[in-house]
C-alpha cells in the first residue's frame, strides 16, 4: 500500500504543506507534540541517571581491583558490647594474624600476593602542626596491589622492611598540611614519640572507603595516610593497641588489620572465596573478620543495573506509547474534520497513496519534532540534575538514538491508521461532508 | 466556434445501481450522450434524476456499473482508483457549489493544488497562476486565504483552479448556488467567457435562466435522458 512513488517535488511539497497545516492549528500540534516530548525526554533522562549512578557504583568497586579479596579485622559483636558499656573492660584479643596472612599465601591456589597491613590511628606532628592520621603498616608490594600515584620520592622498599627502618611515605594531602612550607622529603616527622623519615609522596586513588573501622575516623580527612614498613609498625606501636575514650580505657590485640589477597585472574577469585572462608574459619573460633570481593560486588551490581534498566526502560516505554496513542487519537480527529479537503484533493486528482502520504508526513513531522523538542529536554534535564545534586549522569549516544528512533517509528505506526482512513474515503463522500 | 469539433465525450448506456442495504437503486439506467469540444451543456433535471449521478461518473469520481466512457477516446469506464486520479488531475476541471477550497493554503497555492499530483515543478507554473488569477481578477489578492474572500471572489479561484491543467472539460455542478444574483451572475459570465475561448463546460443546475446560457440543455428524468435539446445562445 505504501509504495510511495513521489518525484523529489512532490514530496518536498508535501512536507511544507504538512508543517504549514500543523503551523495553522499550533496549540493543538503543541498539546499533539506533549506526549513525544515527554516520553522522550523521560527514556533519555532516566537512562542517563540510572547509567549514572550504576556506572559510580561500579567505578568505586573497581577501584578496590576486581581480582582482589579483601579481608577486614572486625571486633566481634558480642565483645563490642561490653567495650562500650564497662568502663573498666580491657583488653580483647581478635582479628587476622600474621600466620593467616601466611596460610593464606601458601595454601591457596592461585594467589598472586598477599598484602597485610596494620592501621593504627594517631597524630602525626612535625614541628608545631600536628594531624590526625591512620598509621598504615604494610609491605613494599602495597603500590603493586593498590591504585597509587607516586608523587615524589620513591615508596617502601625491601631493605626497609628488613631492617624496621623507621622512614615512612606520605599522601600528598597530609603533606600538605604538615609541611605547608616545605618540601616534606628527607624531613622527620614524629608519632607518638618516634621519629619518621618521609622518603616519598603519594596520591591515594583507590579504597579508602573500605578501610575498617572507618566511623572511627570520621570527620578526618580520609587521605591523611603514614605509610611504614610492617616490620616498623610491629615493634614499635607493638601488638596491643590502647585507646583512651572518654573516661575509660579500651586496650586491643589486632595483629593485622587488613589483608588484601590478590588472585592471579578473576576467575580464580570466586572459588578462592570459599576457601579462604574455609580456611580462616578453621583457625578462627569467633566471627572476628569479614570478606570482601569486588567482583562479586561488581557482579551484583551490573545485576542491579540490568533490572533498573528494564524498570526504566519499560516505563519510558510506556509513556512513547502513549504519546503515540496521542498523536494517533490527534490525527483521526484531524482526518474527520478534514474529510471535505481530503474530498476535494481526491477530485483534483490525488490518489490514495498521495493521502496516506500527506498524513503520514504531518504525523511524522509531529513525532521527529516533539522527539527533537524531546531529546534536547532530555539532554539538558540529566545536566541539571548533575550541576543541582552531585548524582552523576551519562548521557549515553545509545538512549538518545533509542529515543529518537522509537519516537519517530510511533510517529509512522500510529500515522498509517488514520492516514489509510482518510485515503480510504469515498471521494464523493468526502466531498458531500459538512 | 470549431467548424468541425471531435466529440471529447462519449457514453454508451450507462447504468449505474447503488446497493442501498438490501435494496437496488438504479439512479441511472441507460444513457447515451456525446459532447464535442467546445460546446456549453446544461444538465438538468428534478431531484433524484440521476444529474448528480452522471455529473460524477462524467467527473471520474465514480464508476459506472455497466457501460462505456471514452473521456478523449480513452476509455474510462474500467479504469482502476489510481489511473481515474490522474485522469482527473490531468484531464478535468471542478466548480464545485461550495467552491471546496482548502482553508489553509492563499489563493495561489489553491490554484496550484491539481499540480501538486502531477509530479512538476511548481516554479514553472508559477506564471500560469499568476495570469490565471489575473484571468479572474483576484491578481491583487495572491497572498489572502480563502477566508478572507467573498463567496464570488472564492469562486473565481475555484474557476482558476479548475482552468490550471488545461482540461479536456470543466464539470461545474451548481457553481452559483451559494453565490447571491449578482456575483452569480458574474461567476456565470465568466464562465461564459470560458466557454466562447473553447472550453467545453458541463454544469448542473436546476435553474432554466442559467441553463439558457448554454448551447445544450439535457433534462434527465428517471436515470434516463428525458430531453437532448440543442439552443442558440440566449
Amino acid at each position: 500500500m505504501l509504495q510511495l512513488s513521489l518525484t523529489q517535488h512532490q514530496l518536498l511539497n508535501t512536507v511544507k504543506l504538512g508543517v504549514k497545516s500543523l503551523l495553522l492549528h499550533k496549540l493543538r500540534s503543541g498539546l499533539t507534540m506533549l506526549g513525544m516530548i515527554f516520553g522522550v525526554c523521560s527514556v533519555i533522562a532516566m537512562l542517563a541517571i540510572g547509567e549514572g549512578a550504576s556506572h559510580e557504583a561500579q567505578e568505586r568497586i573497581k577501584r578496590l581491583g576486581s581480582t582482589n579479596i579483601i579481608i577486614n579485622s572486625v571486633k566481634p559483636p558480642e565483645s563490642q558490647d561490653d567495650n562500650n558499656t564497662s568502663g573498666k573492660s580491657f583488653g580483647i584479643e581478635y582479628g587476622l594474624t600474621y600466620d593467616d596472612a601466611s596460610r593464606l599465601q601458601f595454601t591457596i591456589p592461585n594467589v598472586s600476593n598477599v598484602l597485610p597491613m596494620r592501621i593504627i590511628r594517631d597524630n602525626v606532628r612535625f614541628n608545631r602542626n600536628q594531624e590526625p592520621c591512620q598509621v598504615i603498616g604494610t609491605l613494599p608490594s602495597y603500590t603493586a596491589m593498590q591504585k597509587v600515584d607516586l608523587v615524589a620520592g620513591r615508596f617502601l622498599s625491601m631493605v626497609d622492611q628488613k631492617h624496621q627502618r623507621n622512614v615512612c611515605v606520605i599522601t600528598s594531602g597530609l603533606a600538605a598540611r604538615l609541611f605547608p612550607y616545605q618540601s616534606p622529603l628527607q624531613s622527620t616527622i614524629r608519632v607518638k614519640d618516634v621519629y619518621y623519615q618521609v622518603v616519598g609522596l603519594i596520591n591515594e586513588t583507590g579504597t579508602m572507603d573500605q578501610r575498617p573501622q572507618k566511623d572511627e575516623m570520621e570527620g578526618e580527612p580520609l587521605d591523611n595516610n603514614v605509610y611504614i614498613p610492617l616490620s616498623t609498625a610491629k615493634t614499635r606501636f607493638g601488638e596491643t593497641l590502647i585507646r583512651r575514650n572518654a573516661g575509660s580505657f579500651s586496650a586491643e590485640k589486632v595483629e593485622l588489620h587488613q589483608i588484601i589477597v590478590k588472585m592471579e585472574t578473576t576467575e580464580s577469585v570466586i572459588a578462592a572465596e570459599q576457601q579462604i572462608k574455609g580456611l580462616l574459619k578453621r583457625f578462627h573460633n569467633q566471627n572476628d573478620y569479614e570478606l570482601i570481593v569486588p567482583l562479586q560486588l561488581l557482579r551484583e551490581a551490573e545485576a542491579t543495573k540490568r533490572m533498573f534498566n528494564i524498570v526504566l526502560g519499560s516505563i519510558a516505554a510506556i509513556s512513547l506509547l502513549v504519546g503515540g496513542i496521542g498523536i494517533m487519537n490527534i490525527m483521526l480527529a484531524t482526518v474527520t474534520e478534514r474529510t471535505r479537503e481530503i474530498g476535494v484533493r481526491r477530485a483534483l486528482g490525488a490518489k490514495k497513496k498521495d493521502i496516506v502520504t500527506q498524513f503520514l508526513i504531518e504525523t511524522v513531522v509531529l513525532s521527529i519534532g516533539g522527539g527533537t523538542i524531546g531529546v534536547m529536554l532530555g539532554v539538558l534535564v540529566p545536566l541539571l540534575v548533575s550541576a543541582s545534586t552531585d548524582m552523576v549522569t551519562i548521557i549515553t549516544p545509545w538512549s538518545v538514538a533509542l529515543a529518537f528512533g522509537i519516537s519517530g517509528l510511533t510517529g509512522i505506526a500510529f500515522g498509517i491508521y488514520p492516514a489509510s482512513q482518510a485515503a480510504e474515503l469515498d471521494p464523493i463522500e468526502a466531498l458531500r461532508h459538512e | 466556434m470549431i467548424s468541425n469539433p471531435k466529440t471529447i465525450i462519449d457514453i454508451r448506456n450507462i447504468v449505474k445501481i447503488f446497493q442501498v442495504g438490501e435494496i437496488e437503486v438504479r439512479a441511472l439506467r441507460g444513457v447515451d450522450v456525446a459532447i464535442k469540444e467546445g460546446s456549453y451543456v446544461a444538465i438538468m433535471g428534478p431531484s433524484g434524476s440521476g444529474k448528480s449521478t452522471m455529473l460524477n461518473i462524467l467527473g471520474c469520481l465514480d464508476r459506472p456499473t455497466s457501460g462505456e466512457y471514452y473521456l478523449g477516446g480513452e476509455d474510462v469506464a474500467t479504469m482502476d482508483d489510481d489511473t481515474l486520479s490522474v485522469i482527473r488531475g490531468k484531464r478535468l476541471g471542478f466548480i464545485f457549489q461550495s467552491y471546496n477550497l482548502i482553508a489553509q493554503l492563499t489563493v495561489i497555492e489553491n490554484i496550484q493544488v491539481p499540480l501538486l499530483y502531477q509530479g512538476v515543478n511548481l516554479k514553472d507554473y508559477e506564471d500560469k497562476c499568476v495570469e490565471l488569477a489575473e484571468l479572474v481578477g483576484l491578481k491583487d489578492r495572491l497572498d489572502h486565504r480563502p477566508t478572507q474572500l467573498s463567496g464570488g471572489q472564492q469562486q473565481r479561484v475555484a474557476i482558476a483552479r479548475s482552468l490550471i491543467n488545461d482540461p479536456l472539460m470543466i464539470l461545474a455542478d451548481e457553481p452559483t448556488g451559494n453565490l447571491d444574483s449578482k456575483t452569480g451572475k458574474e461567476v456565470l459570465e465568466l464562465i461564459d467567457e470560458l466557454n466562447s475561448q473553447g472550453k467545453t463546460i458541463v454544469m448542473v443546475t436546476h435553474d432554466d435562466d442559467i441553463a439558457y446560457r448554454a448551447d445544450r440543455v439535457i433534462r434527465m428524468k428517471d436515470g434516463r435522458v428525458d430531453k437532448d435539446e440543442y439552443r442558440q445562445r440566449a
